[in-house]
């Protein structure tokens, strides 16, 4: 039945019930992670043409590089946890199951859009997909994640919360008071940080005092485990087994995912504090190569059934760009001010009540 | 008389106070190699080498702290916070550090800082990096607010700030920083609290500063047209404040728009309209008109966005309404 509602709902990976280690998924199963990982590249690289044809505007940090982290992590939760994202985030939003054309819509500023156009690249949520959204503030989700996770204990839900966040984010004060509140209380939180190598433009090595976020963990009483986030079923098992203590009441996990930013950190970033050499080493482990070079070698997956696969996946991108750019409609003015408080609506006096929602 | 660029008036600055003055070094979030997000400090770490250019981790709170305390400590720091919606995380440091180390004890301490940040609207990149926030800084006794709009005031006026000694916001526009303006060669200083008469006029009087500052300019020009002469004064700093300038030229008009970028409720001209009331109500013919930004979040849609931020017809429209020409 899982399975059924799976496809359905078009998820990279549904309920996860396996064990981590020695874990028996089926090819259908991988080729869905395969195919989210495809999705967010084909995204992407679309996301990067619209900006450069200056179709869409505003912030561009994509995601291509990192796929296998969001997919991997967001494969091993289940559809009662939540997640918190980054500015860095549509990788996240599409492996909890966004759709690629409200993903879009929002992009361009449409009034399509997950957040009906007022978010945009950075401040995504889809909260029917678990996702309670990105932030422009670096680390900014950290204590929010945190919260969310403390209202899952509070509730007697067994439910978990998984917070993303970059390298860079972990030097904020805001990281290192989440951890400390969720290692003292036990809180159902999954914690992992991105460690592609770079905040913006300064080295990780430069920015950092000690060489591992996650050799941290011990300053604040959880557990910490890095993984090689080009892997994406490495990703999934270190989840599976840190949801597991999750919801065990055994606390929370800090997950160091080591992965690369294909891109600059935007548009504008020429890139000169990295090496040609260094960026081909990690092309080289490209994540959607590496899984699919383990799918055929284990015979879910042939040269011809990928490419059946990609074919389709470039279908639903265009699908996307077609709704985005040329069907959704941009918000009108007049509803500026709409939304701003919950049951009250500003006036030329200010603000009157309106009900309750 | 050579024309630069904004971005290159705040580099200039910085590099010319940093030959000068072996205290002064710069410091923030990707200020070295990058050369700051919007490139002001493009060049610096190739001149003066990676221990007086610094690149800090994204720790803002810490940034601005550890500001304070070197300004303490006999440096002249030029600190960056990338973003002015990211001053929320070093707030802390710098209204309750900064802004009132001097006071509190005694006289006996001097915070000899400046803090570079940017601000307002117009890059479609939403609510988190495109706000005003200044209003919040001019309600913290002990620090200084200056927030230039032409090449020639950063220059002038960043040069001044360093050598101050006082906590110092200093306000860029992410909009300027590719904009054109001359700026001599030889060294200048622009004082603090003296604002800036960008056009003369009898019939209505235009207050504004940072982009809307071009943008009230603009308006000026477009009622000229109609016949209608406005006085546009740029404030250049909201603290200390040139009230003076404004006052005398409300003794000519008896008209007074205020344009801000910044959300309407709690906006720093809500202060300037108060002191223009306590010092020259009886000059006033009409009340006081302001334009700002609506009370939302800046939203990312650039429809939504436009919608939101003052435009020069607005500010043109304010002043036909002081003189009952709707
Ligand atoms: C509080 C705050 N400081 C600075 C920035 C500017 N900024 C945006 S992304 C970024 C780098 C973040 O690095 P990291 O956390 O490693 O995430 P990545 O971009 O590598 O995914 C910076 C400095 C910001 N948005 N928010
Ligand atoms: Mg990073």
């Amino acid at each position: 039945m899982g399975k059924v509602r799976e496809v359905k709902r078009r998820r990279a990976a549904g309920p996860a019930k396996a064990a981590a280690k020695g874990e028996a998924l089926t090819a259908e199963f991988k080729l869905g992670l395969l195919r989210r990982m495809m999705e967010i590249r084909g995204f992407e690289d679309k996301v990067f043409e619209l900006l450069g044809r200056n179709i869409l505007q505003g912030a561009s940090h994509v995601y291509a590089g990192q796929e296998a982290v969001a997919v991997g992590a967001c494969s091993a939760i289940e559809d009662r946890d939540y997640a918190t994202s980054t500015h860095r985030g549509h990788g996240h939003c599409l492996a909890l199951g966004a759709d690629l054309k409200l993903m879009m819509a929002e992009l361009c500023g449409k009034a399509t859009g997950y957040c009906k156009g007022r978010g945009g690249s950075m401040h995504i949520a889809d909260v029917s997909n678990r996702n309670l959204g990105a932030t422009g503030i670096v680390g900014g989700n950290i204590p929010v994640g945190t919260g969310a996770a403390l209202a899952c204990r509070l509730q007697k839900k067994d439910s978990v919360v998984l917070c993303f966040f970059g390298d860079g984010a972990a030097n904020e004060g805001n990281f290192h008071e989440s951890l400390n509140m969720a290692g003292k209380w036990k809180l159902p939180v999954i914690y992992i940080c991105e460690n592609n190598l770079y905040g913006m433009s300064v080295a990780f090595s430069r920015a950092c005092a000690v060489d591992s976020i996650c050799g941290r963990a011990p300053g604040y009483a959880m557990p910490g485990r890095r993984v090689d986030g080009q892997r994406v079923l490495e990703v999934r098992g270190a989840v599976l087994e840190a949801a597991g203590r999750a919801r065990r009441g055994e606390g929370p996990t800090l997950i160091e995912a080591l992965t690369y930013r294909y891109r600059g950190h935007s548009r504008s970033d020429p890139r000169v504090y990295r090496t040609k050499e260094e960026e081909a080493y990690w092309h080289d482990r490209d994540p959607i190569k590496l899984f699919k070079a383990d799918l055929l070698a284990e015979g879910s997956l042939t040269e011809e059934s990928f490419a059946a696969l990609q074919a389709e996946v470039d279908k639903a991108i265009a699908a996307a760009e077609k709704f985005a750019v040329e069907e959704s409609p941009y918000p009108k003015p007049s509803e500026l001010l709409d939304d701003v408080y919950c049951g009250w609506v500003e006036t030329e006096k200010g603000l009157v009540r309106t009900g309750n929602s | 008389m050579p024309v630069i660029m904004y971005r290159e008036a705040i580099r200039d600055a910085i590099a010319e106070e940093m030959r000068r003055d072996p205290r002064v070094f710069v410091m923030g979030e990707d200020v070295a190699v990058y050369g700051g997000a919007y490139s002001a400090t493009q060049g610096l770490v190739q001149e003066f080498g990676e221990e007086r250019v610094r690149d800090t981790a994204i720790s803002e709170a810490a940034i601005a702290g550890a500001a304070t305390g070197a300004a303490m400590c006999g440096m002249r720091p030029v600190a960056e916070i990338m973003y002015v919606d990211f001053m929320t995380l070093a707030m802390d440091q710098f209204v309750n550090q900064a802004a009132k180390n001097r006071y509190m004890f005694g006289g006996k301490t001097t915070v000899p800082m400046v803090l570079r940040t940017e601000g307002g609207a117009g890059r479609c990149i939403a609510a988190h990096h495109s706000q005003s926030l200044e209003a919040w800084f001019v309600h913290a006794p002990g620090v200084f607010v200056v927030m230039p709009a032409t090449p020639y005031d950063a220059k002038g006026l960043l040069k001044t700030c360093i050598r101050d000694d006082n906590p110092v916001l200093f306000i860029e526009h992410k909009m300027l920083y590719n904009n054109k303006g001359e700026v001599p060669s030889e060294e200048y200083l622009i004082p603090l609290g003296k604002a800036a008469v960008r056009r003369e006029g009898s019939d209505v009087t235009i207050v504004s500063y940072s982009r809307m500052a071009l943008r009230a300019e603009e308006a000026g020009k477009k009622l000229a047209e109609e016949g209608i002469a406005a006085e546009v004064i740029d404030l250049r700093c909201l603290k200390p404040l040139d009230l003076d300038c404004v006052l005398d030229s409300v003794k000519k008009t008896g008209r007074l728009v205020l344009a801000s970028e910044a959300y309407k409720e709690g906006n720093f001209v809500c202060e300037l309209a108060m002191k223009v009331m306590e010092h020259a109500f009886d000059l006033l013919d009409a009340p006081v008109e302001r334009v700002c930004a609506a009370n939302c979040p800046v939203p990312m849609s650039p429809v939504l966005e436009d919608e939101c931020i003052p435009r020069a017809d607005r500010i043109a429209a304010a002043a036909r309404r002081t003189l009952g020409k709707a």
